[in-house]
């Protein structure tokens, strides 16, 4: 079974307070100047070897790993799995 | 007038809800997320609360709950539906509400007694145009997102603002980033409604205010035989 990677970020224009928050910590660590800190979810999963994996992976996220008003995801097949 | 509250795993305000429409002459009744039949109800209330832990984001795992497809025909053939704190993000996450809610800008959960201006009266608001209501907020994902707050202000969507108690909207007034303060919102046609504030929680004096009655009663006004 073909195991997908599933990344939802906010979309660049929506205020991510968790990235700045972090951002703001990274100076008190010794690394200065790193910046455009922005966070996001991770999704992995295994979708049925006679699934269609695009249609499959694209309308699960669209539906409901991310939400398209507010955020963007991207995937990609597991080469190693 | 009977008013449907529904109950969903995780959902923590539908007694206050209960108890609020009880106390304004309403017939509430419990509607729990599994069910498909809304029981007769005449206006259906989503409360606050954290549906289903808040997982993958806040409402997203509520708006497939099988009572959800009931109270998606309910507001398309007019019902009136009112979301209020988790109730407003799942009917958003359910797309019976324009924009989104997310985290809020200072990442704090906030709880206070806040200010609100009416924008829209009409249907949701027995208060004139400009009116401050006091009503508590509660929540740490209540920052409304949408691309064109002028344009859904223009179209009469925009309920309630964050103000001050003068009425004043502005950056220091608002708990949480919301573009354009904007702290509640309706439909296109007006039959569904969504705010982050908590009228449930502001209809008794001895808790300080009685404002909520004036969202809260309103739905007892907007309910049809839908």
């Amino acid at each position: 079974m073909p195991r997908v990677h599933i990344d939802v970020m906010l979309k660049e224009e929506i205020l991510d307070p968790q990235g700045q928050a972090v951002e703001r910590a990274l100076p008190s660590l010794g690394y200065e100047g790193v910046s455009g800190v922005r966070i996001g979810k991770h999704i992995e999963l295994d979708v049925p070897d006679d699934a269609d994996v695009a249609a499959t992976v694209d309308g699960i996220a669209d539906k409901l790993l991310a939400n398209p008003v507010i955020e963007r995801f991207s995937w990609r097949v597991d080469a190693t799995g | 007038m009977r008013v449907g509250v529904i109950q969903f795993p995780g959902s923590c305000d539908e007694r206050d809800a209960v108890r609020a429409l009880s106390h304004l002459g309403a017939e509430p009744v419990l509607l729990w997320h599994g069910t498909a039949d809304l029981d007769g109800a005449e206006a259906i209330v989503l409360p606050g609360g954290f549906t289903y832990g808040d997982y993958l984001r806040t409402g997203a795992i509520a708006q497939f709950a099988p009572v959800m497809g009931a109270v998606a025909d309910f507001a398309e053939r007019g019902g009136p539906v009112l979301g209020i704190c988790n109730g407003f993000q799942v009917l958003c996450e359910a797309r019976l509400l324009p924009g989104a809610l997310t985290r809020n800008e200072g990442l704090r959960f906030i709880h206070r007694r806040q200010a609100l201006r009416v924008e829209t009266p009409g249907t949701w608001l027995d208060a004139p145009a400009g009116a401050v209501l006091d009503i508590p907020v509660k929540h740490g994902e209540g920052r409304y997102v949408h691309d064109d707050p002028d344009g859904l202000a223009a179209a009469g969507q925009v309920l309630v603002r964050y103000c001050h108690a003068d009425g004043t909207v502005d950056d220091d007034a608002n708990p949480n980033g919301s573009v354009a303060g904007i702290a509640g919102v309706t439909n296109a046609a007006g039959n569904v409604a969504g705010l982050m504030p908590h009228p449930e929680h502001a209809v008794e004096a001895l808790l300080g205010s009685t404002d909520g009655a004036k969202i809260l009663g309103a739905v007892l006004r907007a309910g049809v035989g839908a």
